[in-house]
């Protein structure tokens, strides 16, 4: 097998999940199986208005009840200087309110007691005063003259402005849109959604008066970070900090940032001595923990009446909540909206976002959105469609005209992406035969003459841009988006390979080990892969926007050829040949160095491990044994994409979609665990279903959160969800060691506006164009009257 | 963590023993049965009842067969058991077809009839079914038990005819046979609450409508039912055009409200055009040529 250019999966392919053993078992620890000697218990009180100044608080009442052992207030906090914490996107957040409530469910105060039904009881003690003020609910509105403002801790502002970015070239494209034959626009809004992990956020705590070290357990998706940040906000030195983060039952980009109730729980620990846990429950999860997209978009597209694209323009609102506080990397305060030409050829592009303060919970970046690629797909691919109505073009052969072609790679993009490798043509050439596109047409056709359910067809292509990031460009708060590995080779050849990342069940214990085992000539159940613990692990910036297997699968596989050199030289020394004679070779019985021809001269890695630990005498450059460090600082981004296809049938009389089909194709590069990929493709297109059909998080008038459980908020389940047909084509990125490209987010990305295109296919004959996610029954109902619904507000 | 606040808790033993923890209790105390409702709100701290008398082990009100002319339904049935009783099926398929669409199977395989039925929440399923069908509600109380119609069980949203100190016990729900009948929902995801839904029974003679039950649920129709609707089908030959008819009724004379389900004005469509599924399909069942599976 050749690295890194091969079709063929990894070594090892589809074996099965290490992990899953004890998954299965219910074995796994999560952070509130974690228990401790002593162990008290928090609970945090939460504004019941979206926008309230704070008059006064009394906790007397709580500290007085029985089992209660400190009460957090944002005054305790002010008076320790923690009141406030930086956000991830240099803004500051407050950790408990001392001035005013800014989104409804933000934390007033926190009680620690002997139990969790105490603290809970005394949560209802603290009497709380509040004045209510107007909320700003509707983006929108943010900007208007008047409007409320939300940040007036900040000293000398007047509005909710947050941020104005652009890219591309203005002029430019202006000037394409001035002399196109057709030029198509339209308003849409990426709704605010959750990623409501199945495991909820919380922490425990445990300050050691003695030895002044703190050791955090929470569900993190970038311990190291997580340490530093902790170091640089509470003062404490970061060697006596350690965070384990230890099983966690999904992340999505919600598990990214520290949220307050990480700190209340180590105040409460420093405070009382004794370790404290909080957990939150599901309302508090889905009302303030990070929520993702609430793009307000208008797109335009300009174009040859014979459907050549020649420009796009887009103008954003972006919705933040009350503190800037989304996880992206410093210079890009859009992510990497950036890339909304998608996957076409496209001579012009520009494109500008506002951003502005509602009140809401903050976040923005979070639920696979790959740094708002999500929003950007969305966008190019649905304006595809409004210009395939507008030419009255089949959607599928409009972007087979308009895809990159395979010899433009690397291509650069007119917003300054430069594309890896790609052969869009073929991906999409392969969904379409496997859909059967064209008699799905013929159907549709028969049906619209005969009646029945609508037949609808949604095509996607998307490309991703994931991996963040060379650390020239690419930083979070200043800390560059590298990652570290270490392999250690004990004596007889067992390796232990420790990461920096942190997997929330994307199986890096298996596909990381696999990318050792493949590189050493051993079996993946010798190598053990530590991450989580950054009192174990190098340090690094964990696992979001795909960056696993492009960053740290690319540290693995190097620290695994440093390994594999350091073996050359002792192997050469146990043979007395010179380490330029031997060579490297993998058979059946494993990896090993032998004199070049002469195969039966050569020794197993296990061999080699065990000298390298033995009285053999030691060639120059082995100080002993084999174990290696290495720090990946990616060169680019990789650009993994695929092309779906969505079939619904849609109930005029009721506006219910059901999805019948959905055909995936995804090039993510080399596959190592191809069980693995295609698991979180399921999951990624179960949420793209979800997203497009009923995620709905509105907010009423006065800022209630109308979307707090999931009764309200809804997730979709298997009954929504087809039978899904995937395929694959294969081209590696030509940087990347084993030329793998990363996955976690692609289905994420690329599924939601798949549904949402099949379902306004339905709905064409109507003289629909577009109609905002989600499409629930009421939405297509109401969008099939000529009044489709505002998905971000209460429905009146 | 969802954590409820303090309360007691007591076991019945028997319909009586379970009346004398009622009274002994009093207006704070609740009955549990399947609790599929009661704990979701007691955790959230929406209900805070001091004591919960627990029903669970009353054997006697887990009956269901046919007894007589009339199905008897006891109160302690899970719904997955009158999902997966075939008696049920033959006489009522109504029941079947909206079992199949309450919650999922865990809810069903624990939640119960008569725990649905006191709950009252104005989106009930089994509140329309059993309103189609026009069952008679046993209520037991100290001095023995009392029958109830079903419409004039449900006073309001969350609001029964189960006075304090009483219990219900069972439904019993006349069989007419030859009778068909039918459920359809409207729901954003499987096991969701319902957007509107409608059931229908429909019993035929002499080529025209002999009964017709209606039920509605969450379009704010008063006792879960549609009189006007059902008062213009009798006498009338059943065909598709007295079924979008009664439709067009049903919904003028309900009263739904927007909420995050949908606008006002798509459910009341959809309760006419649910009304006119559900009879097309009952009449089907019933065996007319006009009906339609």
């Amino acid at each position: 097998m050749t690295e890194g250019t091969t079709a063929a999966p990894m070594g090892f392919g589809r074996m099965h999940r290490k992990e899953d053993a004890r998954f299965v078992r219910g074995r796994g620890t999560y952070v509130d199986d974690v228990r401790l000697p002593g162990m008290l218990h928090g609970a945090i009180l939460r504004s019941p208005y979206a926008h309230a100044r704070i008059v006064s608080v009394d906790a007397s009442a709580a500290e007085a009840h029985p089992g209660v052992k400190a009460v957090i207030t944002g005054e305790t906090l002010a008076g320790m200087g923690l009141a406030w914490m930086p956000t991830l996107s240099a803004d500051v957040q407050a950790v408990l309110a001392t001035d005013k409530v800014r989104y409804q469910g933000q934390e007033v105060a926190f009680v620690v007691a002997e139990d969790a039904y105490t603290a809970r009881d005394a949560l209802e003690l603290i009497e709380v005063e509040y004045e209510p003020l107007e909320p700003v609910i509707d983006a929108r509105r943010a900007l208007d003259e008047g409007a409320p403002v939300i940040r007036d801790d900040v000293e000398g502002r007047t509005g909710n402005h947050i941020f104005d970015w652009e890219a591309g070239d203005r002029e430019q494209t202006d000037a394409v849109f001035e002399r196109a034959e057709v030029t198509v626009a339209q308003d849409m809004l990426y709704p605010r959604v959750h990623p409501a992990p199945l495991e909820t956020c919380g922490a425990v705590a445990d300050f050691d008066r003695v030895t002044g070290k703190l050791t955090v357990w929470c569900p993190t998706q970038a311990p190291h970070a997580h340490r530093t940040l902790y170091a640089l906000v509470a003062g404490l030195p970061e060697h006596k900090i350690r965070v384990i983060s230890p099983d966690i039952g999904g992340g999505f980009g919600g598990k990214v940032g520290i949220y307050p109730g990480y700190v209340c729980a180590i105040v409460g620990s420093i405070a009382t001595g004794r370790p404290v846990k909080w957990m939150e429950d599901r309302s508090e999860n889905l009302m303030s923990t990070a929520f993702a997209r609430d793009y307000h978009m208008r797109g335009e597209v300009a174009a040859t009446r014979d459907g050549r694209i020649l420009a796009i323009r887009v103008k954003v609102l972006a919705d933040h909540g009350a503190f800037n506080g989304t996880a992206q990397p410093t210079k890009f305060p859009a992510g990497f909206f950036g890339v909304f030409t998608g996957s076409y050829d496209i001579e012009a592009a520009h494109c500008e976002v506002t951003g502005v303060y509602t009140n809401k919970a903050p976040g923005g970046v979070a639920y696979a959105c790959s740094f708002r690629i999500t929003e950007a797909v969305y966008l190019v691919e649905r304006m595809i469609d409004v210009l395939a109505c507008e030419l009255d073009a089949d959607p599928a052969e409009l972007r087979m005209k308009n895809l990159i072609r395979p010899e433009r790679f690397p291509y650069t993009s007119p917003t300054g992406w430069e594309y890896d490798s790609g052969d869009y043509p073929r991906a999409l050439r392969l969904a379409l035969d496997m859909a059967e596109y064209d008699k799905l047409r013929a159907e549709q056709a028969e049906r619209r003459r005969g009646g029945g359910p609508l037949l609808g067809v949604g095509i996607s292509f998307f490309t991703e841009a994931v991996g963040a990031g060379p650390r020239k460009h690419m930083d979070i708060l200043g800390l560059g988006m590298a990652d570290g590995a270490e392999l250690r080779v004990h004596p007889t050849g067992k390796a232990v390979l420790r990461v920096s990342c942190q997997s929330q069940g994307q199986g890096h214990e298996t596909t990381f080990a696999q990318i050792v085992a493949h590189e050493l000539g051993v079996s993946p159940d010798d190598v053990e892969v530590v991450h989580g613990d950054t009192d174990q692990t190098p340090f690094g910036l964990g696992t979001y926007g795909s960056r696993s297997t492009p960053v740290s699968g690319a540290a693995t596989a190097i620290v695994a050829r440093k390994v594999r050199e350091r073996a050359r030289l002792v192997a050469a020394a146990m043979l007395e040949a010179s380490p330029d004679d031997l060579e490297w070779s993998v058979s059946e019985t494993g990896g090993r160095w032998s004199v070049q021809g002469s195969a039966e001269h050569g020794r197993s890695i296990q061999e080699i491990a065990m000298a390298a630990h033995s009285n053999l005498e030691l060639p120059e450059g082995v100080e002993g044994h084999l174990d290696a460090v290495t720090v990946y600082n990616p060169p680019n981004l990789t650009y993994p994409f695929g092309a779906y296809v969505c079939v619904v049938e849609v109930d005029p009389g009721t506006g219910q979609v059901k999805v019948r089909r959905f055909t995936a194709v995804d090039d993510c590069g080399v596959r190592i665990n191809p069980m693995i990929v295609e698991g979180q493709i399921h999951g990624g297109l179960a949420d793209g279903v979800g997203m497009a059909l009923m995620q709905l998080m509105a907010f009423d008038e006065d800022g209630n959160h109308l979307g707090a459980s999931f009764m309200d908020y809804l997730l979709p389940t298997s009954m929504e969800c087809p039978s899904w047909e995937l395929g694959e084509t294969v081209t590696p990125s030509p940087h990347h060691p084993i030329g793998a490209k990363g996955v976690g987010e692609s289905a994420t990305v690329g599924s939601p506006v798949a549904v949402v295109n099949a379902v306004l296919d339905a709905l064409r004959p109507y003289g629909v164009r577009h109609a905002d996610m989600p499409l629930t029954p009421a939405n297509v109902w109401s969008t099939l009257q000529g009044e489709p619904l505002r998905t971000d507000l209460a429905i009146t | 963590m969802q954590v409820p606040a303090r309360f007691e808790y007591e076991r019945a033993n028997s319909v009586p023993h379970a009346l004398a923890l009622l009274e002994r209790h009093g207006p704070e105390s609740r009955v549990i049965a399947g609790g599929h409702s009661l704990i979701p709100m007691m955790k959230l701290r929406l209900a805070r009842p001091e004591v919960l008398i627990d029903i669970n082990g009353l054997a006697e009100l887990s009956a269901l067969g046919v007894e007589g002319d009339a199905l008897l339904v006891g109160a302690l049935v899970r719904h997955a058991e009158l999902l997966a009783d075939p008696e049920v099926g033959r006489y009522f398929p109504i029941f079947h077809d909206a079992e199949r669409v309450i919650a999922d199977p865990v809810v069903r395989n624990r939640g119960t009839v008569g725990g649905s039925l006191c709950q009252a929440d104005p989106s009930e399923d089994l509140s329309a079914a059993f309103a189609a069908v026009r069952a008679t509600a046993l209520v037991q109380g100290p001095g023995g038990v009392r029958e109830v119609p079903i419409r004039d069980f449900h006073r309001g949203p969350y609001e029964t005819a189960v006075e304090p100190g009483e219990l219900l016990t069972g439904l019993r729900v006349p069989i007419r046979p030859g009778a068909g009948s039918a459920y359809e929902k409207v729901e954003r995801r499987a096991g969701d609450w319902p957007v509107a839904a409608a059931g229908s029974l429909l019993r035929l003679g002499d080529g025209v409508i002999a009964e017709a039950g209606i039920g509605l649920t969450a379009v704010g129709a008063e006792h879960f039912a549609a009189p006007e609707a059902e008062a213009y089908l009798v006498g009338r030959a059943p065909g598709a055009a007295a079924f979008a008819e009664a439709g067009r009724i049903a919904a003028a004379h309900c009263n739904p409200r927007a909420d995050q389900r949908g606008p006002a004005a798509y459910k009341r469509h959809l309760a006419g055009e649910l009304v006119r599924r559900v009879l097309t399909r009952a009449a089907a069942r019933a065996g007319s040529p006009e009906g339609e599976e």
